[in-house]
């Protein structure tokens, strides 16, 4: 058994180790040193594999970022349809390679700006679409068929998604041939971001519509993207994230297969969204053991045949929560170093975050510096010119090995409470996530963890920075536009749609066409959500403190 | 001594409810009676609650940028209510352009990202003494 304690050479003077004890960010214990004892009981064909080999644990693709690198898709969304679509030409311009739409509060939330919630919110945490024709000007002069989109929507996911398919209908791109993802995951929002709207069980229903819809007509559309990022920002520790994405990974093939899909015809269109914080290894281990787990869960656990169903591709963002207000400039090393390892950790696609974040929505310039963050580690560093070059480092196998091993043993936990929804429902991820976010803020409180020009190098007094200030403008002119867009629609039209539409949430038609007909008319988000709301009614959570 | 009763609230649309939760439990592992109101309350229900409570102090989590909306009408709620005598504090990302415009209304504490809970317990009971000990 290796120890911390022991691990000096013999006769050698123990130097007395500069604290008790070292852990990560999530508090796990570490060793000084890690030795080939620590990974004796793997075996490289059956653990790791080559990449592009099961279980995947070095990665999905063979020739690794040789042969593609990572798509940068910074996300970006501030303000009206208008505004944003001019950030996203500069950011294409810039060298960005897709695009990442960040829609506002009243948007995610499936309410228009004209209701009573959205005082205040229009614009402000992303941009503002409420029918049609916003999404016909933010795509305006963006060809949908060369790029691909991401849009961060989840309660509403359907109705958006039935937006862009329209406008690529309009451009007369085929729907055969667009490719991009939604977020479309509910389960995290019960668990850790709380943008829902209706019960989970209605939610789920959303969400398998569409997986039943693109199999058929979207086929190259990433139909989820199963995310931990918010678990993570919410205080989940790297365990924590891991477990509880992939088991919601595994509550939504679940669905699926109930509703009577074959597993691989849309399993390979799942993907996945980590978060990448600031514990440099611990990371890389926990996207290398997530690529095993789902590998394993695949084939085992529901018997997919293709090994498309098998492979875990997602993507990463940095983590916002580790930026900090004082001192910004040092959040570009902090965003610098988690992007390396969601690199060295075999990502498909990446966002760093801008410096200013802690203070605002970025700036065009912070959001430049952030972009380029990546094309350095790309193009300067190295790091993309070999596959998984920490694979075989007795200290990221063990650690990988670990991560899993805590993984299954929550996927045990969770199995034996019926489910993921029905440990949401019991408020048991909550709650977990709740302990570990308040043990990580009294670490800080104490100064054993230490945040650098927070609680140790403070600065007397830290240099403004220029931020970007969303003033009410936006929400003017989306309420006039609202406002137009009733007087001048075909109103019987849209009546009779959303008419279909309740409809056929009471029975057991697939939603995403009849979204598609109400969007047609012009139904606003608002309208669609409340259609909705009306037949299956929202969703209220016991708060867990 | 009475216990410090702080009412926790997360107005407007937003749900991210980290600061909300762990600074409501710092609250009550100092001894205050806390009462967390959940997520998407409205001024209206907030200053109910403070209310119905007998709150010494209302703190609210705003991190979406709504907090030029939200702040005075709680404040004018507040005040149509004859409880102008109960402590107002605000976290989240407020930019500093902004704090002297909360000040004004009768904001007394605005904690941004990276404020020590031991800070915010240390104001909340310096100013809501008068009232809990009245």
């Amino acid at each position: 058994m290796v120890t911390n304690m022991k691990t000096a050479a013999p006769g050698a003077t123990a130097s007395k180790e500069r604290r008790g004890s070292f852990t990560t960010i999530s508090g796990r214990p570490i060793n000084q040193l890690y030795t080939p004892q620590d990974v004796a009981a793997l075996d490289y064909e059956r653990d790791l594999a080559d990449p592009g080999t099961f279980p995947y644990t070095r990665g999905i693709h063979s020739a690794g970022y040789r042969g593609k690198l990572w798509t940068m898709r910074q996300f970006a969304g501030f303000g009206t349809p208008e505004e944003t679509n001019r950030r996203y030409k500069q950011l294409l311009k810039a060298g960005g390679t897709g695009l990442s739409v960040a829609f506002d509060l009243p948007t995610l939330m499936g309410r228009d700006p004209d209701h009573e919630l959205s005082l205040g919110e229009v614009g402000k945490c992303g941009v503002n679409v409420t029918s049609l024709a916003d999404m016909e000007t933010l795509f305006d002069g963006i060809d949908l068929g060369a790029i691909t989109t991401s849009m961060t929507i989840n309660s509403p996911a359907s109705m958006l998604f039935a937006m862009y398919l329209v406008v690529a209908e309009q451009q007369g791109v085929a729907w055969d041939c667009l490719s991009g993802t939604i977020q479309n995951d509910i389960l995290k929002e019960f668990i850790a971001q709380k943008e829902y709207i209706y019960p989970p069980r209605p939610s789920m229903r959303l969400i398998t519509d569409v997986f039943a819809f693109c199999a058929e007509r979207v086929p190259r559309w990433n139909t989820i993207s199963v995310s931990g990022y918010h678990i993570r920002e919410a205080g989940a520790t790297a365990a924590q994230e891991l477990a509880f994405t992939l088991r919601d990974g595994i509550e939504y093939v679940q669905y699926g297969v109930d509703a009577g899909l074959d597993v691989d015809a849309f399993a390979p269109r799942l993907s996945f969204f980590f978060n990448s914080h600031s514990d440099f290894f611990e990371e890389i281990a926990k996207y290398r053991a997530a690529r095993r787990i789902w590998a394993h869960v695949m084939r085992d656990r529901f018997k997919a045949k293709s090994p498309r169903s098998w492979q875990l591709r997602f993507h990463t963002q940095t983590a916002g929560v580790s930026l900090t207000a004082q001192q910004p400039y040092n959040n570009v090393v902090r965003t610098a170093l988690q992007a390396l390892a969601a690199v060295l950790g075999g990502t498909q696609s990446l966002h760093t975050n801008s410096l200013d974040e802690a203070l605002a929505l970025p700036t065009e310039e912070a959001a430049t510096l952030a972009l380029r963050t990546q094309q350095i580690i790309a193009h300067e560093t190295g790091v993309a010119n070999i596959v998984d070059p920490l694979g075989g480092s007795y200290f990221v196998e063990k650690l990988t090995s670990d991560l899993e091993e805590e993984a299954l043993a929550y996927f045990d936990t969770i199995d034996r409470m019926g489910g993921m929804v029905a440990a949401i429902e019991k408020g048991y991820p909550q709650r977990e996530i709740a302990e570990s976010a308040y043990k990580f803020q009294q670490r800080v409180e104490e100064r054993d963890k230490i945040i650098v020009g927070v609680n140790e190098f403070v600065s007397e007094q830290d240099e403004p920075i220029g931020i970007l200030y969303i003033d009410e403008s936006a929400a003017e002119r989306q309420l006039s536009k609202l406002k137009e867009l009733r007087r001048t629609r075909d109103n019987v039209g849209v009546r009779g749609a959303l008419d279909a539409l309740k409809d056929g949430a009471r029975g057991s038609a697939n939603t995403m066409p009849l979204l598609i007909d109400a969007v047609r008319a012009y139904a606003t988000v608002g309208e669609m959500c409340d259609a909705l709301r009306e037949v299956w009614g929202e969703y209220e959570e016991t708060p867990i403190i | 001594m009475p216990k410090i009763r702080v009412v926790i609230a997360k107005p407007g649309l937003d749900g991210h409810d980290r600061g909300a939760k762990v600074i409501a439990r710092a609250l009550r592992d100092a001894g205050m009676e806390v009462i967390y109101t959940g997520l998407r309350q409205t001024p209206e229900q907030i200053v109910a609650a403070a209310l119905q409570e007998d709150a010494d102090a209302i703190g609210l989590s705003i991190l979406s940028g709504a907090h030029m909306h939200i702040c005075p009408r709680v404040m004018e709620l507040l005040r149509e209510n004859g409880m102008q005598d109960v402590l107002v504090v605000v976290g989240g990302i407020i930019p500093d352009m902004d704090i002297p415009k909360l000040n004004e209304i009768g904001i007394k504490g605005i904690f941004l990202p990276g404020t020590p809970m031991q800070e915010i317990v240390d104001f909340i009971t310096r100013n809501t003494r008068s009232r809990v000990e009245a």
